[in-house]
């Protein structure tokens, strides 16, 4: 029998970057506020030491930080018609763990989606007629730009974002953007300083007539305090970002952003290495009441609420909501149902050049410095001509120059021995690269659903991913390398490798943690799991908070987005659910 | 909800004076910072680590069996002003009452009002753990025959602020108990010229300018009181708790008092002055802290926002090294208060730096930017190493 606890007015599942956001947002507002999660605690000095976290093999190599696959594993198959087998190592995508999640090991990339985007199957519809994206199962997410643009605003100046304006209220800036969507004000900080490659990827870019511009980062540019009254320092550029936390409180994480003020808080309880098995509806499943949870003794506990807010992971959100039974089972075969559908990726391809006299010194490097151009990004550019929809960002980034696994070499190289090594030390200053982070659109048959045969060491189904990159998607991608191709031509390298997106996802090697869907906002309740407010059609007390609510996946980063829908729903929470329980948009 | 509500005016209505009371004696639990070692709940248990021994702080809440439930207002007021408990027990002076003997009876009345309105703790606490023969309490009576004579802290002559800072300091704030070095028989010596207790170096606050605060000005004294931080340093270890339990929650016209009279307390002979014949650990200790420590305190030992400054740090310039060396080993975590919320933390070194390579890169950040203070030697290093492993 698990132990009922006392009831709260909100239970937060997972204490990442959502769940911190949420808290936050709650408290604030006077609720009493518990949240639950799975992993440890982890604080700046103690858990990051900055005289140890540089530790390549520790972090990067052996993924200290991450999830271990036997706490949770998922299976993982390319389309319906094959058996999908668990993961014995996250490789393709690496999720987080521990107080901070994912956001404590990001690279701080702090990008806005576009208007478009939000209303994207309106928008290219109304520019290409209705045929134009057949076959894809694009959808409108509800909310529109006007109403969100203040939310990434919150976030941004949480983060401390440093980066440079393209468009305030429709007027264009020099030296941003051209093609963001417009905001209300600057970046809360200019942009990094930028490192040689990029320097010269920007000058290549404008030459050819495009428009590079600093990316939005969350590693800060310089010294700065928060809204919350938190400070933050000045990015290093020491290299150890992505895989890696940061211990110099210059990466944007809820560690550097919220928690000291969160956890000062008197009506906030955190309770670390405590799992939640599930969310406890009502008999006739209308409403929450409670959540289910381990705590690391193994014993079982319930935590009754008023409000559930399940702010994990993307893909451990729709996973809960199916262990929970909040909403229905996506059917690809029927299109019917709407908790699994709508799982998106990134699609992405790179270039990588290499010179005989360069002086690169990629160990000046940080998670989110370089230069982009988003001439061929979402619907930036005509697809009139095109046989697909979508776009990509194409960013020189300067992350790192570590030693293990950054080792370009020349094709044909030796693999080993004393001429391996003079090849690794020509490679290293002569290399620099560049890649597109292309859009991932939905298809009737990618979706997530609980696998049949495979169970976590709970006894509850792991989640089954089934997942291929759409011929729409890959068309896209294949475009991009060819633009890459044309990208490379000014720079006049000795070597040039262009890669190109094969069909058939390959869940081994690293590719990206940008998963998304599977629990998706929108307007219609037969084709969404949340309204626009990101409250469960089904059960109006539960809040899924996360990239699982969005409809598509765009050729940026999520985080940006993820961090302002949470700010949105939880301005919904607190300004009109607490005042009005209950559905916000009648279904 | 409305039941709550209801029992809010009832105690409103019935019972306005006592309400005042406690308020004002919460304050003086503040002034006191009896937090500071009875902990956040008042329930006791804070050890504190002595040259005599140990000793664990007391449960004071009002608990029967296990509390204070028992005294009546006269033995608090007499535990508080003459370090006699209940049936004639000497309190050691672990308990600051040599200051709290300045404090006048009303508000160590309003202190007992708040006292008795706490929630009762039971949590039994085994205080007296001292080593023999410290742990014979009537030796107490002997040490209070010799070095109780609580000295008049006011002057005429000053300000009404300076007068309330006096007061505050040598009174209910005990600031010497922890910044005035003792002699052999703990009693506080020469006032706030700083000391070594529990592994830190409680640093000198008269207005002495190497060692001393004599580079502050009294808004960097308010500062510094209220937030925990300041351009010239951040708070951590035991003063972290004073901030936070006791002084960030002062009002501000109290700060500006203690300010007022920090500021005009005559200046300590000094840390002895900077170092000589130490070419070959400064030229060490510079490589070293470009590897290690520029990243967060800069080439020009500045700091930045959020990283307490190297220069001028008065921290950093003590005669003793207890602080510096035991921060670098162990790391520390700054206070967090309302207003400067983000309590960031130094991360210990102590796993990677050598004996010698602490000690230089000391000598040279006490000998850098204008900093003069004695050099650190290897020997000094291992001994703190030791201790800090003996301790945890």
């Amino acid at each position: 029998m698990a132990r009922v606890l006392p009831k709260r007015d909100a239970v937060i599942i997972g204490l990442g970057w959502t769940g911190s956001i949420l808290a936050q947002q709650l408290t604030d507002a006077g609720l009493n506020v518990v949240a639950l999660e799975r992993g440890p605690w982890r604080d700046t000095a103690t858990d990051f030491n900055i005289a140890y976290m540089q530790d390549e093999l520790r972090y990067a190599i052996r993924k200290d930080l991450f999830l271990k696959p036997s706490v949770e594993a998922m299976t993982m198959r390319n389309n319906a018609g094959q058996t999908a087998l668990p993961m014995r190592d996250y490789g393709s995508f690496l999720p987080g763990d521990g107080v901070g999640g994912a956001g404590v090991h990001w690279n701080g990339q702090t990008w806005r989606f576009w208007d478009s985007d939000f209303s994207i199957k309106t928008h290219l519809t109304q520019r290409y007629g209705a045929a134009k994206i057949k076959g894809l199962q694009l959808q409108d997410w509800g909310v529109t730009w006007d109403e969100i643009e203040h939310s990434f605003d919150q976030y941004e100046y949480i983060c401390g974002t440093s980066g440079k304006a393209g468009n305030i209220k429709g007027q264009i800036q020099p030296g941003g953007n051209p093609f963001e969507s417009p905001r209300s004000r600057d970046y809360p900080n200019p942009p990094l300083r930028m490192p040689y490659a990029s320097t010269l990827f920007a000058e290549k870019m404008r030459e050819l007539g495009h428009h590079p511009f600093p990316l939005p980062s969350s590693n800060l540019s310089r010294a700065y305090v928060n809204p919350l009254g938190i400070r933050m320092g000045e990015c290093t550029f020491c290299g150890f970002c992505e895989r890696f936390a940061c211990g110099n409180y210059s990466k944007a994480s809820a560690q550097t952003t919220i928690l000291p003020v969160l956890m000062k808080k008197p009506n906030f309880e955190l309770r670390t290495d405590s799992e939640v098995l599930k969310v406890n509806l009502t008999q006739d499943g209308k409403m929450a009441r409670s959540v289910t949870f381990l705590d690391a003794q193994g014993v079982e506990y319930e935590q009754p609420a008023d409000v559930v807010a399940v702010c994990a992971y993307a893909l451990m959100n729709v996973r809960m909501m199916l262990l929970s039974k909040i909403g229905t089972q996506y059917d690809p075969v029927s299109g019917k149902g709407t908790v699994g559908r709508n799982y998106c990726y990134q699609t992405s391809a790179g270039a990588r050049l290499m010179f005989d006299d360069k002086h690169f010194n990629p160990f000046i490097g940080a998670g989110a410095l370089g230069q982009t151009i988003d001439d061929f990004q979402g619907d930036g550019f005509d697809h009139s001509k095109l046989d697909f929809v979508g776009g990509a960002g194409i960013s020189c980034t300067v992350s790192n120059g570590r030693p293990i696994s950054n080792r370009p070499t020349v094709p044909g190289s030796p693999r080993w021995g004393a001429k391996w090594k003079q090849a690794t030390v020509d490679g290293y200053q002569n290399s620099m690269g560049f890649g597109s982070q292309g859009s991932s659109y939905p298809v009737r048959e990618n979706y997530l659903d609980l696998d049949p045969t495979y169970t976590d060491r709970h006894g509850r189904p792991l989640l089954r991913i089934t997942f291929d990159f759409p011929d729409n998607d890959v068309r896209m991608s294949h475009y991009m390398s060819e633009q890459l191709e044309k990208l490379t031509k000014p720079f006049n390298a000795k070597y040039t490798a262009v890669a190109r997106l094969q069909k058939g996802w390959n869940s081994v090697p690293y590719q990206s943690t940008h998963n998304t869907g599977g629990a998706i906002m929108g307007t219609d309740p037969t084709t969404s799991a949340v309204n626009k407010y990101l409250q469960s059609w089904d059960v109006p007390n539960v809040f899924v908070v996360g990239a699982s609510a969005f409809a598509h996946n765009a050729g940026m980063n999520p985080t940006g987005t993820v961090g302002a829908l949470a700010y949105w729903a939880a301005e919904a929470i607190t300004t009109k659910y607490i005042k009005s329980p209950g559905a916000l948009v009648p279904a | 909800m409305s039941k709550t509500l209801w029992a809010a005016v009832f105690v409103a209505l019935s019972v306005p004076a006592l309400a005042a009371t406690t308020d004002a004696g919460k304050y003086q639990v503040i002034l006191g910072d009896c937090e500071g070692c009875h902990g956040k709940d008042l329930a006791g248990g804070v050890v504190l680590e002595t040259p005599f021994g140990r000793m664990v702080a007391p449960n004071i809440t009002p608990d029967k069996e296990t509390g204070i439930g028992n005294y009546t207002a006269q033995e608090f007021n007499l535990a508080m002003k003459r370090g006699v408990a209940p049936g004639g027990k000497r309190l050691y002076p672990a308990m600051p009452y040599p200051y709290y003997a300045h404090m006048p009876d009303s508000d160590v009345s309003a202190m007992w009002d708040y006292l008795r309105s706490v929630k009762a703790v039971k949590n039994r606490v085994n205080v007296n753990q001292l080593r023999f023969p410290f742990n014979l309490r009537v030796l107490m009576r002997g040490w209070n025959a010799l070095f109780f004579r609580p000295q008049p802290i006011a002057d005429a002559s000053k300000s009404a602020e300076w007068n309330r800072g006096s007061y505050l300091v040598n009174g209910p704030g005990h600031c010497g108990a922890c910044h005035a070095p003792k002699n052999a028989f703990g009693a506080d010596k020469r006032a706030l010229t700083g000391t070594s207790l529990q592994g830190w170096f409680a640093p000198d606050l008269t207005s002495e300018h190497h060692a001393g605060l004599g580079s502050w000005s009294r808004v960097d004294m308010v500062e510094y009181l209220e937030t925990g931080r300041n351009a010239h340093s951040l708070a951590s270890g035991p003063m972290a708790e004073a901030v936070e339990n006791s002084t960030s929650r002062m009002t501000m016209a109290d700060l500006d008092a203690m300010a007022v009279y920090l500021k005009d307390v005559p200046p300590s002979k000094g840390n002895g002055g900077g170092a000589s014949g130490i070419d070959a650990q400064m030229k060490a200790g510079a490589r070293a802290y470009e590897l290690s420590c520029v990243a967060c305190h800069g080439r020009d030992g500045k700091g930045s926002a959020l990283f307490p400054p190297l220069a001028g740090n008065a921290a950093v310039r003590q005669v003793r090294a207890d602080t510096v060396v035991r921060t670098v080993l162990a790391g520390a975590k700054a206070v967090a208060t309302p207003k400067a919320p983000t309590g960031p933390g130094m991360p210990s070194f102590g796993w990677r730096l050598t004996d010698e390579q602490v000690a230089n890169i000391l000598t040279y950040v006490r000998n850098n930017w204008g900093n003069q203070a004695p050099a650190i030697s290897p020997e000094t290093v291992k001994r703190i190493r030791s201790e800090l492993h003996s301790s945890s």
